[in-house]
């Protein structure tokens, strides 16, 4: 029976339990409140619907494959693996996905301008496409070490028209892209329109980008039913800000019998200190507009984080699964970067598919999870994106010149 | 109980004066300066202090406060340390404080803690950055309990709807953001701020301090003219910022050049 909380979250104000709100200055309270108010009208409006749906099939490729991986399920002995094949969406992640629908949402509210964050480069590349597309000027924030290990996506979001924005404060990655956005949002919020790109924020983001990103669990639900006459007994996803694995997770939340694993970047090991483990490692705080499980130290500042993948290097959670955490009714667990890395080797090696780092952390943990659960059960993987902006990063660690 | 915040805009406004309500981050460049400069402060003029609390990621400030921010936590300074810079400033001054600083390093102190450590040690106001209204309500209960105002902020997005609701229990004093974007000095101000201090006053039935951006005398003195306070803060971080060499130490005169700044922003709005 699954519990009525899991239902209503967030609450009018935002909340999952006590996470999530709006923690952000005043000037920008009125802007989150008219977003809030126009994603109200527009996400039962028809038109804007089959408009969305519409971007979702023509332009992005839509539904992704559910994909038996047969060689994968061999390799790991246990439990049947699928793998959701977000890598396949246009720009080579499931980021596409709430950009369309945040963009879509732009144009109704007149805006002129497209702001956004990113760590991987992939939000970035995803709504860099999306402004080119509706032909809105956009400028990206992202930090200098980012820049530095995803220079393919650099340079796909200046072919895509947009205008990159280093950032070289703080740690120089995710998190100090996401301050600097929003120092640009309170200057310029009257003809703005910022595009976060994952569940995080203040509210409605982290419930708008799960409703735009639900359409992934949606597709596995019905893909799951007709492949193999049952819905998995796990879910499996990585987790950085959180938009892929919750976006997945969300049509399941009710479902109880089926088991949900978010997957955290443990870097070098939780232990070390080094790593983006925020569920895991960290403890509950306020930032970037919401409360949430964070990685910070004694005195409430925020950490530097570490993990392979720019786009898991960062030292909060999107509130939602922190309410999932302490609800029990999804897990989480870390993977390190080493074993992220066999797991990229082993999805090229045995399914001839390149992962994005970030999902090598949810294959890792998924062919661990096969093993124990054992056969005759189903796990879906979510394959949240491909891996050709990694090669250089991989190719740097395994000795190879590119 | 003492509620020095009141009180001073209360004989200001007899006198037909508007406050100096300057500001600097604890800590910058090191603990002892800033115990300098703030006697510096009170011997030079200002009327409240706003004493910044540092923060990793202070997404409202620009680049000179973050500079501070860094400065301040690279010595390590946290809560503890803040408030020990009030208790000894208050042994020798009655000055007003309010501390200035975002939610998270409050929040991780803990709510009631940091309002009981606060007000023993002599604070008398708190206004924290990213905590509107809709959010501030375990923070403003241990405030309150212990009678210390949380500042709250208006802004050129605030409507006079959004003002009223701002302004349920708020005291203290209304703190106007002049202008929609980050902490900075700035060349010119917008002029429309004068109607908006006008609403918040009206709304709020609080007096009415501006900042954000007002750097220079002439800039002070303009703001004064229809405003209950005037707020500087990046200026003054700037010549901080000039007076400290590559290792953080301050120059022999960094706490003189500060007050002579503060002096003339007390003549141009006196």
């Amino acid at each position: 029976m699954a519990k009525k909380s899991y239902r209503k979250v967030p609450d009018k104000g935002g909340h999952f339990g006590e996470y999530g709100g709006r923690y952000i200055s005043e000037t920008l309270m009125p802007a989150v409140m008219e977003l809030e108010e126009a994603y109200k009208k527009f996400k039962n409006d028809a038109k804007f619907k089959a408009e969305f749906a519409k971007y979702l099939s023509h332009y992005v490729g839509r539904p992704t494959p559910l994909y038996f991986a047969e060689h994968l399920t061999k390799s790991a002995g246990g439990a049947k693996i699928y793998l959701k094949r977000e890598d396949l969406c246009h720009t080579g992640a499931h980021k596409v996905n709430n950009t369309i629908g945040q963009i879509l949402l732009a144009r109704r509210m007149g805006k002129k301008r497209i702001i956004a964050e990113t760590g991987a480069g992939q939000h970035g590349v995803a709504t860099a496409t999306v402004a080119a597309l509706f032909g809105l000027k956009c400028e990206i924030y992202m930090g200098t070490e980012d820049i530095e290990r995803q220079k393919p996506n650099v340079f796909r979001m200046k072919l895509l028209g947009a205008k990159v924005n280093p950032v070289s404060s703080g740690s120089s990655t995710l998190k100090d892209a996401m301050n600097e956005a929003l120092r640009d949002w309170v200057t310029n919020v009257a003809d703005t329109f910022y595009i976060i790109g994952s569940v995080a924020g203040p509210h409605p983001y982290p419930m708008m980008v799960r409703d735009f990103q639900a359409v992934i669990g949606k597709e596995v639900r019905r893909q799951s039913i007709k492949e193999f006459g049952k819905l998995p007994d796990m879910l499996v996803a990585c987790v950085g800000g959180g938009s892929n694995a919750m976006g997945l997770f969300h049509p399941f939340v009710k479902d109880t019998k089926v088991k949900m694993v978010g997957v955290e970047a443990a870097g070098y090991g939780i232990k070390t200190g080094k790593h983006a483990a925020s569920i895991c490692g960290g403890r509950v705080g306020v930032l970037h507009g919401s409360k949430s499980y964070l990685l910070q130290d004694k005195d409430g500042q925020i950490m530097h984080t570490h993990s392979v993948s720019a786009g898991l290097d960062y030292p909060g959670v999107g509130p939602e699964h922190s309410f999932l955490y302490d609800e029990g009714r999804a897990d989480y667990v870390g993977i390190t970067d080493k074993e992220a890395l066999k797991a990229f080797e082993l999805l090229c090696e045995t399914e001839g598919i390149i992962p994005a780092l970030e999902s090598s952390h949810a294959i890792a943990y998924g062919v661990k999870a096969a093993r124990k659960l054992g056969r005759g059960k189903v796990i879906v993987i979510n394959l949240s994106g491909r891996g050709d902006k990694d090669l250089g990063t991989v190719s740097d660690i395994l000795g190879y010149k590119i | 109980m003492k509620q020095r915040i009141r009180d001073r805009f209360e004989e200001l406004k007899v006198a037909g004066k508007t406050a100096l309500v300057p500001f600097i981050t604890a800590g910058d460049p090191n603990l002892k300066t800033t115990a300098r400069i703030l006697e510096e402060l009170d011997h030079s003029g200002a009327d409240v202090i706003e004493l910044g609390i540092p923060f990793s990621d202070p997404m409202a400030d620009g680049p000179t406060i973050q500079a501070s921010s860094e400065r301040a936590l690279k010595n390590g300074v946290n809560i503890k340390d803040v408030l020990g810079l009030v208790k000894d400033f208050r042994k020798k001054s009655e000055v007003p404080v309010v501390l200035f600083g975002y939610y998270n390093p409050i929040f991780s102190y803990g709510c009631k803690r940091f309002a009981d450590a606060a007000k023993r040690a002599g604070a008398d106001g708190v206004l924290v950055v990213d905590l509107p209204p809709e959010e501030s309500a375990e923070l403003k209960r241990e405030l309150d309990r212990v009678g210390m105002d949380l500042v709250v902020l208006m802004t050129p997005t605030s409507s006079a709807g959004r003002m009223r609701q701002i302004s349920k229990g708020a005291s203290g004093f209304v703190y106007y953001v002049s202008v929609a974007g980050v902490t900075g000095a700035r060349k010119t101000l917008k002029h429309d701020i004068k109607d908006a201090v006008k609403t918040a006053r009206k709304v709020s039935r609080l007096p009415v301090s501006v900042g954000f951006g007002i750097s220079t005398p002439a800039q002070a003195g303009a703001v004064a003219g229809f405003s209950d306070g005037v707020v500087v803060g990046s200026a003054i971080i700037n010549i901080i910022a000039k007076n400290v060499d590559g290792r953080g130490r301050p120059a022999k005169d960094l706490t003189e050049k500060v007050g002579r700044f503060v002096r003339g922003l007390k003549r141009a709005i006196s």
